[in-house]
C-alpha cells in the first residue's frame, strides 16, 4: 500500500470535468479511480494513466485546389508518446487535387494502427 | 444593375447563414446569400478540430467535416448565391421593403427584399482594446488570423509564441503551434480561471507542458525592431496591476486571443439598436431586430460557443422570416422584455410574446458549482452540476411558463449552498 | 546645359517637398536616398496631420517657423489640388479656461497679425459653441483660426514623391548615407551602403537622424526626439468634433488635439516627452502617457467618445533640434550642403514653402546656381481612385472595365482588389525595391479600420503574394527585417523549407 502512487487529474469526456484521483501500484497498474461521476470517466482515467491516446489534428500540402492546404486528422486517437513522428511523417507529403473529405491519405500512420484522412474537400482549382 | 424582389436575403455564408438559406428554402421562401469571400463556410473552415455537432448531428465532428453538411446540402439545392460579394449598402424602404446594394465581380447590383438575415460573424478583438501597449510589431496575430494562416493557407506565423488569452480560441492555437513544432512559451489568462474549456486545458496545454499563468496581464510588447518580449504583470481580484510583480518572456510572436464582436456596423446604419451586453442586436424570439424584417443569427447575434447553436439561431431566424413573409410582420404581441439578473452577464433573445416555446442563450459572469437557474416571475427552477463564462447555457421555456409573466421575466444563476 | 547634381537625404514630408520643387528645374538631376524601405515612414506618417494656421510660433525666438508656416498654409491649397491629397480645412480653436489662457489666446492673436495669418479672432460663449459644439461647457473662450487644415500625412508624402519622379527625380529606398564626402571644402556626393552618389549639393532632410549626417560635415547638434503618442478613434462614434480643438500650446509642445481625420476618424493626442538622443526609433505607446492624454482631452470636449471606441494606438517622434530653432541654411564651408534640419511641427504645414526657399534663395541665390524652368514639368499627379467614395455610375463602370474592383478584401474600409494591385505597381513606379503590406496599407487604407487588419491582412497577403510570385512569408510588413509569417507551415519539419532565421 505504502508504494502505491496517487495521481491527480481532470476528467475530459465530458463538460463537467470531474477531479479524479488515480491510485497505481508498484506495477503501475490501476488499483482505484475516485471522483468520476461516470463510467467512462473512469475508463479515461485508465487509459490516461497507462497508454494516454489523442486524436491528432493538422494540415497537409495540397496542389492545384483552392487552398494550398487539405485539413486530417487521425482516424483514432493515437499514443501520445507517437504524435511527434506522426507530425513528422505527414509533414513531407504534398497531395495533389483533388482530395474527397474522408479519404485515407496515409494508412497506419507512424506504425499506430491509425489512418490519415481527409478532413476537408480539395476540390481542383 | 439588376432588381429583383426576394423574401429573404442573407448576409453571410458561414454556419449561420448556410442554416438560414438551407431552412428558409424548405420553408418556401425565394432566397438569396450573399458570401464576401470566394468560398462559402466562413470560419468552421480552418476549424480542424472536433467539437462541433455534438447536439445537431449527435456526432463529433471537426468543423471542417461539419461545415460540409452544410455547404453540401445547400449547393444540392441549389439556393441562389453570389460569393465575392460585398453589401455596402441597405436602404430601410418600409417594413416590408429592404433594397441592398452589393459590390460583386460582375458589377455593382442592387436587390430588394422582404427580409434580411445577417449573419455575418464576428470580428476579433486586438491589441489596444485590451490595453497592451508598446510598439506595433508584426509579428503580433490575432487567433483567427493565425488560424486562417496556418489552417487555410499554410504559413508559419512564427517561431517563439505568447498567446494572450485562454478562452477555447487561444488554446486551440496553442496545440496548433504546438503540433507543428513552434514553441509556445505561456499563455496568459487575466481572469483567475481558464477561459475555455477544461478538456481544452488538459488536451491543449498541459499535454504540451505549456504554462498558464491565470491572473495575469500583459502590459507591453517590447522589442528593437520585432517582438523580442511580453512584459506580464500579476493582477489581483479587481483585475488591478499588482506593484512590482512585472516578469518578461521572452517570444518572437504575440497571438491575440482575446475574444470577439459582432460586427453589426451595417446594421447600426439602420437603426439596429445594440444591447450592450451582448454588444449585438435587441431582438425578439424570432430574432429579428428591432428593426422590422431584419434578422440576425450566429455570432453577428451573440458570441456563440458551440456552432450547433449558431445553426439552431439560423434555422430560427428564417422561421422568423418565414413567418414574416406569410403574415406580412411578425403578429402584435404584448412583449415581455427579459432580464439579465444575478450573475447573468448577457442574453439573448430580449424579447418573447408567450405564444411560441423559446430557447434563451445566456452566458454567466462567475465560474459556479451546484447553481440552480431561475426564472421568478414564472416560477421556473432548473439545477445545473457547473457553469461557466465560457460556456452558454441554454434554457428551453415552454409557451405555456412564458405566458404566467406579466411583463417581465429574469433569469437569475444562484448556487445551491 | 551643365546640370548639377542634386542629393536628398530623407524622403519624409520636407525631403519630398523639396524633391518636387526642385524637379521643375531643367538644370537639376535630382535623387532622394531613403534608409526605410518606402517613403514617409519617419516621423511624417505618425503626426497630428495639421495644416497650422501659423500664428503660434514668435518671430523673435522661432523665426524660421513663423517665416514659413502661413505661406506654406497658402501653398498647400493649390498643392493639394495638384497632387490629388484629400484635404480639408475645418480650422482650429485654441481653448482658453481661465484668465490666464485668455491672456496668452491674446499673445497669439498678435502673432497672428505679426505673422500675417488672416481672420484669426477670440470667440466667446454663443460664437464658440456655434463654431464647436461639442466644445467644453468649462471653456470661457477660444482663439478662432479658420485656415487650419487637415490631411493625411502619408498620402501628401506618396503624392510628392510620385510628383517627383514623374518629373524625372530618382527614388533610392533602402539607402542609407553612411558619409559625406568633401574635398577643398566642397561636397563631392555621399557614401552610402548601396555605393557612392555624386552631389553637388546634398541636403540634409534626414529628420530624426539630421544631426548624424550633419555631423559628418562637422555642423554639430543634437536632434532629441520628442515622443507624442496618439489614440485613433472608430469613425461611428456620435461623440465628435466639428473643428481642430487644442489647449493653449507650452514651450514643450502644442499641446493635445482633438481632430477628425480626412478619413473621418477622430484623432486624440498628443503628449511630448523627451527621449535619449539615441532612441530615434523608440515608437512605443506607454500606459502612463496614454492616460495624460485622454486626462487631457477629457477638458476640451463636452463628451469624448467611449474608450472602447479606440481602435488604435501609436507614436511618433518629433525631430527638436536645439532651443526648437529650424536649421534651415546653406554653409560655405562644405560649400553645396544644406541643412533642412530640426523641422519639428509646424513641418508639414510649412514644407511647400521651406522647399520654395530653399530653391530659390538657398540653391539659387545663395550657392549662386542658376535655376532653368522645365518647360513641361507637370504639376499634376492623380492618386490611387478610393472606390469606397466614387458614385455607382463610375463604380460599375469600374468593375466593368476590371472586374477586380469587384472583389472587396478589406471589408471596413471597402478597399478591392485592384487597389490593392496598383498600389504595388505604384510603388514599383517610384523605384520601391522591397514591397511590403505597411506599403500597401498606406496607399490604399486597407487594414486601417475597425478589424485592424485582423480579418483580411491575411487575404492581402496572398494578393500580393500571387502578384510578386513570392510565399507570404516572405513579404515584409513594415521594414525589411520582419515578415509575414516565419515561413511554410511545415517549416519546422522540414530543412527543405527552411526558416528565416530573423
Amino acid at each position: 500500500m505504502s508504494n502505491y502512487k496517487k495521481r491527480k487529474m481532470t476528467c475530459i469526456v465530458c463538460p463537467l470535468g470531474c477531479e479524479l484521483e488515480v491510485t497505481i501500484n508498484e506495477n503501475g497498474k490501476v488499483v482505484s479511480v475516485t471522483g468520476n461521476t461516470c463510467p467512462q470517466g473512469k475508463e479515461y482515467a485508465i487509459q490516461e494513466v497507462t497508454a494516454p491516446k489523442r486524436v491528432v489534428m493538422s494540415v497537409i500540402h495540397v496542389k492545384n485546389s483552392i487552398f494550398p492546404t487539405v485539413s486530417v486528422k487521425t482516424s483514432k486517437p493515437v499514443l501520445k508518446s507517437k504524435i511527434p513522428e506522426v507530425m513528422k511523417e505527414i509533414s513531407d507529403i504534398t497531395l495533389d487535387a483533388p482530395v474527397e473529405i474522408g479519404q485515407v491519405i496515409v494508412k497506419n500512420v507512424a506504425g499506430t494502427d491509425a489512418d490519415i484522412v481527409s478532413t476537408r474537400p480539395a476540390p481542383e482549382k | 444593375m439588376m432588381k429583383t424582389k426576394y423574401d429573404s436575403i442573407i448576409i453571410g455564408g458561414g454556419p449561420a447563414g448556410l442554416a438560414a438559406a438551407i431552412k428558409a428554402k424548405e420553408l418556401g421562401l425565394k432566397v438569396l446569400l450573399l458570401e464576401n469571400r470566394d468560398v462559402l463556410g466562413g470560419i468552421p473552415l480552418q476549424c480542424l478540430h472536433p467539437g462541433f455537432g455534438l447536439h445537431y448531428f449527435k456526432e463529433d465532428l471537426t468543423g471542417t467535416e461539419f461545415i460540409y453538411r452544410f455547404i453540401n446540402k445547400f449547393q444540392e439545392m441549389g439556393i441562389e448565391h453570389f460569393t465575392n460579394a460585398h453589401l455596402t449598402e441597405i436602404e430601410n424602404i418600409s417594413d416590408n421593403e429592404k433594397r441592398l446594394k452589393v459590390i460583386t465581380s460582375k458589377g455593382l447590383q442592387n436587390f430588394t427584399t422582404k427580409t434580411i438575415i445577417y449573419t455575418t460573424g464576428a470580428r476579433e478583438r486586438h491589441l489596444y482594446e485590451i490595453g497592451i501597449t508598446g510598439k506595433r510589431f508584426p509579428g503580433i496575430f490575432t487567433a483567427g488570423e493565425a488560424q486562417t494562416m496556418m489552417d487555410i493557407y499554410g504559413i508559419m506565423p512564427g517561431k517563439e509564441i505568447v498567446i494572450v488569452g485562454s478562452g477555447d480560441v487561444g488554446l486551440i492555437m496553442a496545440r496548433r503551434f504546438a503540433l507543428e513544432g513552434a514553441t509556445v512559451k505561456a499563455v496568459i489568462e487575466l481572469m483567475p480561471f481558464p477561459g475555455g474549456l477544461t478538456r481544452n486545458v488538459v488536451q491543449c496545454l498541459d499535454d504540451f507542458g505549456i504554462p498558464l499563468y491565470l491572473s495575469h496581464s500583459v502590459r507591453r510588447v517590447e522589442g528593437r525592431s520585432s517582438v523580442e518580449k511580453v512584459i506580464i504583470s500579476k493582477v489581483n481580484e479587481k483585475l488591478e496591476v499588482i506593484e512590482g510583480t512585472e516578469k518578461e518572456i521572452k517570444c518572437d510572436t504575440v497571438v491575440v486571443a482575446a475574444g470577439l464582436v459582432p460586427y453589426i456596423k451595417i446594421l447600426e446604419k439602420i437603426g439596429v439598436v445594440k444591447d450592450p451586453a451582448t454588444k449585438g442586436p435587441i431582438v425578439n424570439e424570432y430574432l429579428e431586430t428591432l428593426i422590422p424584417g431584419v434578422f440576425t443569427a450566429g455570432n453577428a447575434l451573440v458570441i456563440n460557443d458551440l456552432v450547433d447553436h449558431v445553426v439552431e439561431q439560423g434555422e430560427l431566424a428564417a422561421l422568423g422570416a418565414s413567418e414574416f413573409v406569410k403574415n406580412d410582420g411578425i403578429p402584435a404581441s404584448r412583449w415581455i422584455r427579459v432580464f439579465r439578473g444575478e450573475n447573468v452577464r448577457l442574453l439573448v433573445p430580449h424579447y418573447l410574446s408567450g405564444k411560441r416555446d423559446v430557447t434563451i442563450y445566456a452566458r454567466v459572469r462567475k465560474p459556479m458549482k451546484k447553481v440552480t437557474i431561475r426564472f421568478p416571475e414564472i416560477g421556473k427552477k432548473m439545477r445545473l452540476p457547473v457553469v461557466k463564462p465560457a460556456e452558454m447555457v441554454s434554457v428551453r421555456l415552454r409557451k405555456e411558463e412564458i405566458q404566467k409573466a406579466v411583463d417581465r421575466i429574469t433569469m437569475e444563476v444562484l448556487s445551491n449552498e | 546645359m551643365e546640370k548639377k547634381k542634386v542629393v536628398i537625404i530623407g524622403a519624409g514630408v520636407v525631403g519630398s517637398a523639396i524633391a518636387r520643387v526642385l524637379s521643375r528645374y531643367e538644370n537639376l538631376e535630382v535623387t532622394v536616398l531613403e534608409r526605410n524601405i518606402d517613403v514617409g515612414w519617419g516621423t511624417s506618417k505618425a503626426n497630428s496631420a495639421v495644416v497650422h494656421p501659423g500664428h503660434e510660433d514668435d518671430q523673435k525666438k522661432y523665426p524660421l517657423r513663423a517665416k514659413f508656416c502661413a505661406k506654406g498654409n497658402r501653398i498647400w491649397h493649390s498643392w493639394a489640388e495638384e497632387l490629388d491629397v484629400p484635404i480639408k480645412w475645418p480650422g482650429e480653436i485654441m481653448l482658453a479656461f481661465s484668465v490666464r489662457d485668455l491672456e496668452k489666446l491674446q499673445y497669439y492673436l498678435d502673432l497672428a497679425e505679426k505673422n500675417g495669418v488672416p481672420d484669426v479672432k477670440i470667440v466667446y460663449q454663443d460664437e464658440l459653441r456655434e463654431l464647436e459644439p461639442n466644445v467644453s461647457p468649462d471653456a470661457i473662450a477660444g482663439l478662432w483660426a479658420p485656415t487650419a487644415g487637415l490631411l493625411a500625412p502619408w498620402d501628401a508624402v506618396i503624392s510628392l514623391i510620385e510628383n517627383s519622379v514623374d518629373n524625372g527625380v530618382k527614388l533610392h529606398t533602402e539607402t542609407e548615407v553612411k558619409d559625406v564626402v568633401v574635398e577643398d571644402g566642397k561636397v563631392k556626393g555621399v557614401q552610402t551602403n548601396n555605393g557612392f552618389f555624386e552631389a553637388d549639393i546634398v541636403i540634409n532632410a534626414a529628420g530624426l537622424y539630421a544631426d548624424v549626417i550633419s555631423k559628418k560635415v562637422g555642423i554639430n547638434f543634437d536632434i532629441t526626439p520628442r515622443k507624442g503618442e496618439y489614440y485613433l478613434i472608430d469613425e461611428d462614434v456620435k461623440e465628435r468634433v466639428k473643428r481642430i480643438v487644442h489647449q493653449v500650446p507650452t514651450e514643450l509642445t502644442k499641446g493635445v488635439y482633438i481632430s477628425e481625420t480626412v478619413e473621418g476618424n477622430i484623432l486624440i493626442g498628443p503628449s511630448a516627452v523627451n527621449l535619449p538622443l539615441d532612441a530615434k526609433d523608440d515608437v512605443s505607446t506607454t500606459e502612463k502617457y496614454l492616460d495624460y492624454i485622454w486626462e487631457s482631452a477629457k477638458k476640451l470636449v463636452a463628451k469624448l467618445p467611449p474608450k472602447s471606441s479606440v481602435i488604435k494606438t501609436f507614436a511618433g517622434l518629433r525631430a527638436e533640434p536645439p532651443s526648437g530653432r529650424w536649421i534651415i541654411e546653406a554653409y560655405d564651408n562644405p560649400k553645396g550642403f544644406i541643412n533642412a534640419a530640426g523641422m519639428r511641427s509646424p513641418a508639414l504645414a510649412s514644407s511647400p514653402a521651406v522647399a520654395e526657399y530653399i530653391a530659390k534663395e538657398l540653391i539659387g541665390k545663395k550657392l549662386g546656381v542658376e535655376l532653368v524652368e522645365k518647360k513641361n514639368w507637370n504639376p499634376y499627379r492623380k492618386g490611387i481612385k478610393k472606390f469606397k467614395i466614387l458614385d455607382d455610375k463610375e463604380k460599375e463602370r469600374l468593375i466593368k472595365e476590371n472586374p477586380k474592383y469587384g472583389n472587396v478584401l478589406c471589408m471596413c474600409k471597402e478597399v478591392t482588389e485592384a487597389e490593392i494591385i496598383e498600389a504595388i505597381e505604384r510603388m514599383k513606379k517610384i523605384g520601391i525595391k522591397t514591397i511590403s503590406l505597411d506599403g500597401v496599407k498606406f496607399r490604399t487604407t486597407s487594414m486601417f479600420g475597425w478589424c485592424q487588419g485582423s480579418f483580411c491582412r491575411v487575404r492581402i497577403a496572398r494578393v500580393v503574394a500571387n502578384y510578386l510570385g513570392i510565399p507570404e512569408w516572405e513579404i515584409p510588413v513594415k521594414d525589411g527585417k520582419t515578415s509575414y509569417g516565419v515561413g511554410d507551415v511545415k517549416a519546422f519539419f522540414n530543412t527543405k523549407q527552411g526558416v528565416d532565421e530573423a
